[in-house]
């Protein structure tokens, strides 16, 4: 059966968000610890680059994620090791990993420019994926689409619910009181840290193994930044991070159907390319003109370094 | 046992300016291991890359010529990140420095008015300025995130520039290619050292730097500006405007970085293309932190961040690796001076 448009919208929206969702939570818990990492787009570059090449190589998906997983937490170590055991500026650190990253990927990913891969078979969920104009939408995706809706329960869960989780939030608020209560300031906010760049790898994965699939260089396309803009539009909380996504994704798409529905529009390919960057841009405008709603939400030590000697 | 910081007394002046040495001689130890791991003789990349490029008088021409717009953006972007301003968009402001500069050559190509280069530079910074006006005025005005807005805005421009030269600016007998016409001669700067592509706008990064010497050391706004990065209370206390110090800040990087541009497509590419800057306005951060953001520094990181584009050239060239090395040495050079200067305030101790 033919989905309708509304429905193809729909679908479409869901996937193009759902690196952004992936990404931005995995910033959102790294932000909660007080450390604001600048480095998602080169973050996701690695990652897609690694699962990439992994996928190529072995023809499995799976270690492919893995992959841009075990690529992401690499180099959000390296993130970590200069922002918080070196104590360098961490606005500094983020830039130098983003355009480490963008660059690395570049080079580790030349010998794969102009390879493809298969493209995946989704997993249909039982009866779901039936309901009309609904099923196709949102319950006929690869498996990391329902992986983004899992993230985000536990995100919402361990922030909110677990022990761990207060701890993290009160490392991001309070560090010299948690440090004094005898919290490891540095060691839960390196967790934080990785937790995030694993999540911004496999987000860069899924662009690379299922969402494109292959890899050009600079295809991230500052999906890594508009991700950080999110975790500003949904003032550190984790259910506005998939709206926030689903309606970046939107503004994603809506290029590709004017184009592609045969609409005679007097309007450049390139304005309707510009779209997500000027409605980030503008959503985030929205969002920072309340400052008491930002100074509210965000982390209090948020980029602060913070030395447990001093 | 365990290796520990402690915090220095006082920080320390000499590792101030001994971190960015300890940070190039990490990058080219480690660069000479990546070269060992790609299956290259470490000594031989070193040579190929770093060597290589400066034998001769043209190589050195290409080397000032590749650090002039390094220099200019990274300049403009200390004024800023002095005051903890975070202009990372300065791509985009090269990129509309070269649309407004590039655009007045087009509209008065062939007329030989010694006027047309200077109303050109003008034009540049004005296109540059408006466009960092933007992030400057969101954060003023509406206190978005300058880091955010300002990056959104390079990729905006790079896609201006790309529908100016598919569309209404391409050459209409170019052969369909994506770019504009190629300047007058009139509208090209003049070449400074014959035999190569070196051009009058050295001088003006030089003057720039001079400029920037002046306004960060020797200005009561410039010192104002420092204070507010330092220490935002104190500045705040003192009376000093926060919302001034974002347009100083913004300004200066997008009027430097819009100069930048002009001198690239008035310079080396002749015209616009897609393809005016390989990424200077994103290096240019590094030049200006590896330059400890004062003029002096930015000079000669300038001049070394030139030479890894070059390398990068080379690397290509003779050991047929991705050009994109130069990108992983750039970031690299980044990463160790950040490391490097906890050395400042802080030095190592063993713990028991």
């Amino acid at each position: 059966m033919q989905p309708s448009l509304l429905s193809s919208i729909l679908f479409a929206t869901v996937v193009a968000g759902t690196p952004l969702v992936i990404t931005a939570l995995g910033e959102l818990v790294t932000e909660k610890s007080g450390v604001l990492n600048l480095g998602a787009e080169g973050i996701m570059s690695m990652g897609a680059v690694a699962a990439f090449a992994v996928t190529l190589h072995t023809g499995s998906p799976l270690l492919g994620v893995l992959a841009g997983l075990g690529a992401g937490m690499a180099m959000s170590l390296i993130f970590a090791v200069a922002s918080l055991t070196f104590m360098a500026n961490q606005v500094a650190s983020g830039l130098a990993l983003s355009i480490f990253g963008v660059g690395l990927s570049a080079f580790i990913g030349k010998p794969y420019e102009s390879q493809a891969l298969p493209s995946r078979a989704t997993w249909d969920i039982p009866l779901l994926h039936r309901i009309p104009v609904l099923g196709h939408a949102f319950f006929e995706h690869q498996a990391l689409v329902y992986f983004s809706w899992i993230l985000l329960a536990a995100v919402a869960w361990f922030l909110y619910r677990s022990r761990t989780g207060l701890v993290l939030r009160a490392v991001g608020e309070a560090p010299a009181a948690a440090h004094a209560v005898g919290y490891k300031v540095v060691r839960i906010r390196y967790m934080a840290v990785l937790f995030g760049g694993a999540m911004a790898g496999i987000g860069g994965a899924f662009l690379s193994v299922f969402y494109t699939p292959l890899w050009v260089e600079g295809m991230v396309a500052g999906r890594g930044w508009i991700s950080l803009a999110l975790v500003v539009f949904a003032t550190w909380r984790p259910a506005r991070v998939l709206v926030g996504a689903y309606l970046f994704g939107g503004a994603m798409i809506t290029q590709m159907f004017v184009q592609g529905s045969g609409m005679h529009l007097s309007v450049p390919s390139q304005f309707l390319s510009a779209l997500p960057y000027a409605a980030t841009i503008i959503v985030l405008v929205l969002i920072s003109h309340n400052r008491a709603t930002i100074r509210l939400n965000s982390p209090a030590s948020l980029g602060q370094p913070f030395s447990p000697e001093a | 046992m365990w290796l520990k910081f402690e915090q220095r007394p006082e920080p320390s002046r000499a590792m101030r300016y001994l971190s960015p040495l300890l940070a190039v001689a990490l990058m080219v130890a480690s660069g000479m291991i990546l070269f060992h791991l790609l299956g290259k003789s470490p000594t031989e990349g070193f040579k190929v890359f770093f060597l290589n490029p400066i034998q001769d008088k043209y190589g050195i021409a290409e080397l000032f010529l590749k650090a002039t717009p390094l220099m200019l953006c990274a300049v403009g972007l200390a004024v800023g990140f002095r005051g903890n301003i975070w202009n990372i968009g300065a791509e985009g402001q090269l990129l509309m420095g070269a649309v407004a500069g590039g655009g007045l050559a087009l509209h008065f190509h062939g007329s030989a008015s010694p006027l047309l280069l200077p109303s050109m530079i003008a034009a540049g910074a004005l296109g540059g300025m408006v466009w960092a006006a933007i992030p400057a005025f969101l954060k003023t005005r509406f206190n978005a995130n300058e880091i955010l807005t300002s990056l959104m805005l390079v990729y905006i421009a790079e896609l201006l520039v790309s529908w100016l030269v598919h569309g209404p600016w391409m050459d209409p007998d170019g052969f369909n290619f994506p770019q504009t016409r190629l300047f007058h001669e009139k509208a090209i700067l003049p070449i400074i050292l014959q035999g190569t592509r070196l051009n009058a706008a050295l001088f003006i990064a030089i003057g720039a730097l001079v400029a920037g010497w002046i306004f960060m050391n020797r200005s009561f706004a410039g010192y104002q500006m420092k204070v507010a990065g330092q220490a935002e209370n104190a500045g705040r206390y003192a009376g000093f405007s926060a919302r001034r110090t974002v347009w100083i800040g913004m300004l200066a990087g997008g009027a430097m970085a819009g100069i930048a541009g002009v001198s690239e497509v008035a310079g080396p590419v002749g015209q616009i293309t897609e393809h005016i800057s390989p990424g200077y306005g994103f290096a240019a951060m590094i030049v200006a932190f590896v330059g400890r953001l004062e003029p002096a520094g930015i000079f000669l990181s300038g001049l070394l961040m030139a030479l890894l584009y070059m390398g990068g050239e080379q690397a290509q060239q003779y050991l047929a690796l991705p050009y994109s090395i130069s990108k992983v040495f750039q970031g690299l050079l980044l990463f160790f001076l950040l490391c490097s200067d906890v050395f400042i305030t802080h030095r190592l101790r063993w713990k028991k």
